[in-house]
């Protein structure tokens, strides 16, 4: 969306908008076309370009995964079967390292947040105008609204709802995984009785609070923590990503070097992309593994 | 960048990809593995017990190697002592052949000699009668005087 008549904080603002579907004030529903709009919706809305890129991204994972899966060979492995079980290996060596307990859920879980969050992460890698552009000559020319009002955007992880909806799924698992494995006494107790001990029972009731507030904050800090880590590299990275895109309007020098730091910062993110998704599965297993060993 | 359904639409995809991916992707993926883990174990037991029983063999076929060898050394000792017990006792035939015949050669040769002395007994003794009729011409009797010349004759051979 680099027409001229759009400075560059509009063109930015225009890229960090979420195509929002929901219900107006007035009661219509339909889909937001400003950011002002989104805002009013509230919560009884939802980001399509999010949900849409998140779940095609999870199909294609799942859907390449299950080929490979429905056909698995002991024999020797084809290109893709080779690639997939890499991947699964990688996957259960991690697992197996991490995680102490017995629980068939875990090892999917990983595999499942490695390469989605990969995939969802790797959109970042697209140049920004792209799929926007696309979605915005679509709208304009399908529907006949103004592509300035038609807000796109392609990369999931940079929408907080995307990350804090993984980051709270872990953490509800989790909870419910340290209850079903301590009891609720269990759970209570770590959450009261630890770091600090006493003998004395008059002391411990004055220590139970204070193990609570601590407890309690690197409790709710894990999912927080989970979420805000990735969406807050992903939204950084897509952030350097548009702004080097403004540098494309800005003259054919500086589109140029624009070039060349786009390059180089598509580079370094490949890394970032692969980190992050790496990072999330890794605290999920060690987060899944506190629910299940005993302190 | 609000928070809104999205949060809980998220949540639900997230709850059915991992529900998907661990009924339908992770155990047939993992079974494989394992499967060819086995495999490939089985395999590497293989070869090694391949590999043990070529030394077990290579072993029995170099103590079979010395055991045929020491009997053929065995098998040559006797040969060779055999051969010159043979020689041994041809040689003792021969030489109680050569024996033999020298004995025969003596027994015929005494033999001959006597023959020879007889026929020359009898020559003297012709001899000496045709020498004596010459002498005494027809003064002699050839039959009345034959008597005492065979007598003369025999005392001639057994003296």
């Amino acid at each position: 969306m680099s027409s001229s008549e759009l400075t560059s904080g509009a063109y930015i603002k225009h890229h960090l908008q979420n195509m929002t579907y929901g219900q107006h004030p007035d009661g219509s529903w339909g889909l937001a076309h400003s950011a002002a709009e989104a805002k009013e919706m509230g919560f009884m809305a939802i980001h399509v370009d999010t949900m849409f890129w998140s779940i095609v991204l999870g199909v294609l994972f799942l859907w390449l995964f299950r080929k490979v899966a429905k056909k698995a060979e002991t024999g020797v492995p084809g290109g893709l079967q080779n690639f997939v079980e890499m991947i699964v290996e990688f996957i259960d060596t991690s697992v197996r390292g991490s995680f102490t307990g017995k629980n068939p859920l875990v090892a999917p879980m990983a595999l499942t947040v490695f390469v989605w969050v990969f995939l969802m992460n790797f959109m970042d890698l697209l140049p920004v105008d792209w799929i926007p552009s696309t979605v915005g000559w679509l709208g304009a020319t399908l529907f006949g609204a103004d592509p300035s009002h038609i807000y796109f955007k392609v990369v999931p992880s940079t929408d907080p709802n995307a990350t804090f909806g993984m980051a709270l799924s872990v953490f509800a698992l989790m909870l419910f995984y340290s209850i079903k494995n301590k009891g609720v006494g269990g759970f209570a107790g770590e959450l009261t009785l630890m770091p600090f001990t006493s003998d004395n029972k008059l002391v411990m009731a004055i220590l139970i609070p204070i193990n609570f507030l601590l407890e309690f904050v690197s409790l709710i800090a894990k999912p927080l923590s989970l979420s805000l880590r990735l969406f807050g590299n992903m939204y950084a990275g897509e952030m350097i990503f548009i702004l080097i895109a403004i540098m494309y309007s800005a003259g054919i020098g500086m589109g140029i070097f624009g070039g060349f730091l786009q390059l180089g910062w598509a580079i370094f993110h490949i890394l970032i992309v692969t980190l992050q998704a790496f990072i999330f599965m890794t605290l999920t297993i060690v987060y899944m593994d506190m629910a299940h060993s005993e302190h | 960048m609000n928070i809104n359904l999205t949060l809980i639409g998220q949540s639900i995809t997230f709850f059915v990809f991992v529900w998907f991916c661990m009924k339908y992707i992770w155990p047939p993926l993992m079974s494989a593995l394992n499967e060819r883990k086995k495999h490939i174990a089985d395999g590497l037991a293989a070869a090694e017990r391949g590999q043990h029983e070529q030394k077990l063999a290579q072993e029995r076929a170099v103590e079979t190697l010395r055991d045929s060898k020491s009997q053929a050394g065995e098998v040559i000792n006797q040969a060779q002592k055999r051969a010159g017990e043979i020689i041994e006792e041809a040689k003792g035939d021969s030489r109680t052949e050569a024996e033999r015949i020298l004995i025969a050669a003596r027994a015929e040769i005494d033999q001959e000699v006597n023959r020879a002395r007889e026929e020359l007994r009898k020559q003297v003794a012709s001899l000496a009668l045709a020498g004596a009729g010459k002498v005494l011409e027809r003064e002699i009797d050839e039959a009345a005087h034959s008597k005492l010349l065979d007598d003369l004759a025999s005392q001639i051979q057994t003296g």
